[in-house]
């Protein structure tokens, strides 16, 4: 069983000020992420990955007992386009205004090609004759590269505690 | 008027089960007398896959109807069945998803309970110090958790509190059982993971859901876009004998256009996936159908969609609101290939799922429609009044025969 969310940041080779930058860098990237899901510029959030990646939201108890199934599996970029495209043209679902909240980013390794980090997430809904309530709470366990001149995703999990969601899930998360 | 009395001034249309009164979604008494007679009636409620439970001791929790019970390996092997609620004050005593226990000890009191279910101990029996303990007739043996009729076929687990029920592979039938065993046809399952969600609608919907191959070709823009289940394929609709369990089975087409896909207003010609491994089938089972979905009364849908496999075992919550728990599995000799379609293919389905996603939106929806016009019915005639199997998807049929079931084993009688 692999508790990944019990991992202890390593030593960093890199110097105190670089890891404040770094930490500003993902918390900007994690910001850029929650932006273009909340106002639906689904065509940017591919943009968010490098090619070759992979993109998971799967229930806690899937992680805690090792199994591999999600409810949102993109195992490329186009797989992740797939997803979005879908959300926009082929599903009927209610309209409903998302939000998400990104806390608690912890860089957990900084190496050279891969930064290993976490945060927390919490995603509200508003939906037509419906109080406001909680899609999901969990938190990202990511793989983040240098890409060009930003840093993107090569890995990004959203592992959420709720184990029960309400009705359905849209779009990414 | 009493509950009962509310109860028996219901009367069902005349037109049978050709209509649906929107009560039967919304009214408690109706729901009350669903968990009696259906839920803990002469049934077979899906409860866990053998391979969940697979070591002596292992352990997990499920739902019958609205009961919650445990489902456990013994120390013989053997798989038990019994209600989650301490015979002494009705406490939810196992409070654990899942695991390994010899022992269940209610937090309350201490009534500790083995893996049988059977009550083996509790504190202060014979009193202190020669004051108070229970009285010295009183027997641990008569005093267990209440224990369920457990049934096993090829890995997957049934239990029913009705000790009356007759044996699975009648309660199926030969035509139920034959799709039954063609999915489970004794290899070794492996557990996959899982998903659940809430859907605020009653439980009937759901199984209608899986009976009416109409709504896929029209509702589902992903099916029908990508060829994946469509009404001009080669598809059946087939039930057992008393109509309360059914088969859809359909054989995967193209994205192609013709007359049927005129009468379809969400095909997208225009629509192409980037990464066309998502739905990429490879044949696994005897025969050629792609698809089968059945729908096992009273409480489980067996998906065979392409090459994802999943339980889908709805717990019901109250007459407005249902989980719906799914189990993915595969086969403990799945090549790694087909292990990871599995996986892709299960982007269908879900809370998220590409295709599933429409219906329980829909199901809400109808929920919300429903409950607000009780003496309403729904029409139910695409495909005649016939109850019986047919050779093709525009029909109505498989809910027609569930609701005729339901008519019986309710004792609601028509008008007229």
């Amino acid at each position: 069983m692999t508790m990944l969310v019990e991992a202890q940041p390593q030593a960093s080779v890199a110097p105190m000020a670089s890891l404040q930058e770094l930490h500003f860098e993902i918390e900007r990237l994690n910001s850029e992420y929650a932006r273009v899901l909340d106002s639906e510029r689904f065509e940017e959030f591919p943009e968010l990955f490098v090619e070759d990646c992979l993109y998971r939201v799967v229930p806690r108890e899937n992680h805690l007992l090792g199994l591999p199934i999600a409810v949102i599996h993109c195992e490329s970029k186009g797989m992740i386009k797939d997803r979005v495209n879908a959300a926009r043209e082929s599903t009927m679902a209610e309209p409903r205004t998302l939000r998400h909240f990104i806390t608690n980013t912890r860089i957990l390794e900084s190496g050279d090609e891969v930064i290993r980090a976490e945060a927390n997430v919490l995603v509200v809904q508003t939906m037509i004759n419906r109080m406001t309530e909680i899609v999901l709470s969990g938190f990202y366990l990511d793989r983040i590269v240098r890409s060009g001149d930003r840093l993107r995703f090569k890995e990004r999990l959203c592992i959420y505690d709720s184990l029960l969601l309400p009705t359905s899930l849209i779009a990414p998360v | 008027m009493d509950a009962i009395t509310q109860l028996q001034s219901r009367t069902w249309p005349a037109e049978g089960a050709a209509r649906v009164p929107f009560w039967v979604y919304s009214d408690q008494n109706v729901y009350g007398r669903e968990q009696e007679r259906i839920f803990s009636g002469p049934n077979w409620s899906y409860v866990a896959l053998e391979a969940e439970i697979p070591n002596p001791y292992d352990f997990i929790r499920a739902n019958i109807g609205d009961k919650p019970v445990v489902v456990t390996r013994d120390g013989n092997g053997s798989v038990n069945v019994f209600a989650n609620h301490c015979a002494h004050r009705g406490v939810v005593f196992c409070r654990h998803a899942r695991g390994n226990a010899q022992r269940f000890i209610c937090p309350y009191h201490q009534w500790t309970y083995d893996s049988t279910g059977m009550l083996v101990a509790m504190p202060f029996r014979r009193g202190y110090k020669g004051k108070g303990g229970m009285d010295p007739e009183f027997k641990l043996q008569e005093h267990g958790a209440e224990a369920l009729k457990v049934a096993v076929r090829n890995g997957v687990i049934f239990a029913s509190f009705d000790f009356a029920v007759p044996p699975l592979e009648d309660f199926l039938g030969p035509k139920m059982l034959g799709y039954f065993d063609r999915v489970f046809d004794g290899r070794e399952l492996e557990i996959l993971g899982y998903m659940r969600q809430r859907i605020p609608c009653n439980w009937k919907f759901m199984f209608e859901n899986i009976k009416d191959p109409y709504h896929a070709s029209v509702l589902h823009v992903f099916l029908i876009t990508f060829g994946l289940f469509r009404l001009d394929q080669r598809s059946a609709v087939e039930m057992d004998e008393t109509g309360r369990h059914a088969a859809l089975i359909s054989r995967k087409g193209e994205q192609m256009i013709n007359e049927a896909t005129l009468e379809m207003a969400n095909f997208r010609e225009d629509l192409k996936l980037n990464d066309p491994r998502l739905i990429e089938p490879a044949r696994e089972f005897p025969g050629d159908a792609t698809v089968v979905m059945q729908t096992i009364f009273p409480n489980v849908i067996v998906q065979q969609q392409s090459n994802t496999l999943a339980m889908r075992q709805m717990v019901t919550r109250g007459p407005h609101a249902f989980d719906l728990n799914w189990t993915f599995f595969g086969f403990k000799d799945d090549t790694p290939e087909l292990r990871q379609r599995r996986i892709r293919q299960a982007n269908l389905m879900g809370p998220a799922g590409l295709v599933s996603v429409d219906d329980s939106e829909v199901l809400a929806l109808s929920q919300e429609g429903a409950e607000v016009f009780p003496d309403t019915d729904a029409v139910l005639e695409m495909g005649g009044r016939s109850t019986a199997d047919t050779d093709h998807m525009v029909t109505e049929a498989g809910v027609r025969a569930f609701y005729k079931h339901y008519m019986e084993v309710m004792g609601f009688d028509h008008a007229g």
